[in-house]
């Protein structure tokens, strides 16, 4: 599978994570999210997240399981939002997967 | 029921894929919601080792990836006191991993004990599953 974006090919596997971490640009995670089978228009709430995956995994370098994703965010960004509700209507598809996957990083170890 | 598994780490950390796979394993078996705890004996004490500089060998740098035990509920870090020795090495020398106690306002506590031969022979008694890497 491929994402064609600004005429640039970009390589993915089979379930749409990219091949090529380095390729991650903020254009990706949209045009992601726009292929989607119900196309996703990402907005602030969805930036939030996608932006703290991507520091966790500077930081780590792994992509968080969904349990400790959930808990992480309710430290940073408050109760209201580490919760999987919250977490689930922004990434109905699973928030470990579907986030990891807008945020260019690998699929979350560990998720089955 | 959770059930008590330990993680024996013996080998360096680049060279072979051992020590990223059983990074690897742990992470799932945590995920499981199961007692995890990881020993580290012989050359598996470089694992955690500090100033990890890989690039050299064409390899990732995955040590940052130790802080992150924590937060997949893995507080139990165990350092044969022997091995540091019988390499020169000290506590020092180890990174500073800590994990944050929930039940205490979420003070940060080190993951590390450094522990006799002795020590991590009765540790490993108590286990339910022992995997060496």
């Amino acid at each position: 599978m491929a994402l064609e974006i600004s005429g640039k090919t970009i390589a993915t596997d089979e379930e749409g994570y990219l091949e090529n971490l380095n390729d991650w640009t903020p254009e990706v995670a949209t045009a992601m999210a726009l292929a989607e089978e119900t196309p996703v228009a990402l907005n602030d709430e969805h930036w939030e997240i996608i932006n703290f995956l991507r520091e966790y995994y500077e930081e780590y370098q792994i992509a968080p399981a969904v349990r400790v994703l959930t808990k992480a965010v309710g430290k940073r960004l408050g109760a209201d939002k580490g919760n999987s509700k919250y977490l689930y209507s922004l990434f109905p598809y699973g928030p470990g997967k579907q986030a990891c996957k807008y945020a260019g990083l690998p699929k979350p170890t560990g998720c089955v | 029921m959770a059930k008590k598994f330990l993680y024996l780490n013996r080998k360096a950390p680049y060279g072979t894929v051992y020590a990223l796979e059983s990074l690897e394993v742990v992470l799932i078996a945590a995920a499981f919601e199961q007692e995890v705890s990881l020993a580290f004996l012989d050359d598996g004490v470089y694992q955690i080792a500090k100033g990890q500089t890989p690039k050299a060998v064409g390899m990732k740098n995955f040590s940052p990836t130790y802080n992150a035990l924590g937060d997949y509920g893995i507080t139990k870090l165990y350092v044969e006191r022997e091995s540091l020795v019988e390499r020169g090495l000290t506590e020092d020398d180890l990174m500073p991993i800590v994990y944050e106690d929930e039940d205490d306002d979420y003070t940060e506590k080190p993951s590390v004990q450094v522990i006799s031969r002795t020590e991590m022979a009765k540790i490993m008694a108590e286990q339910d599953v022992t995997f060496s890497f």
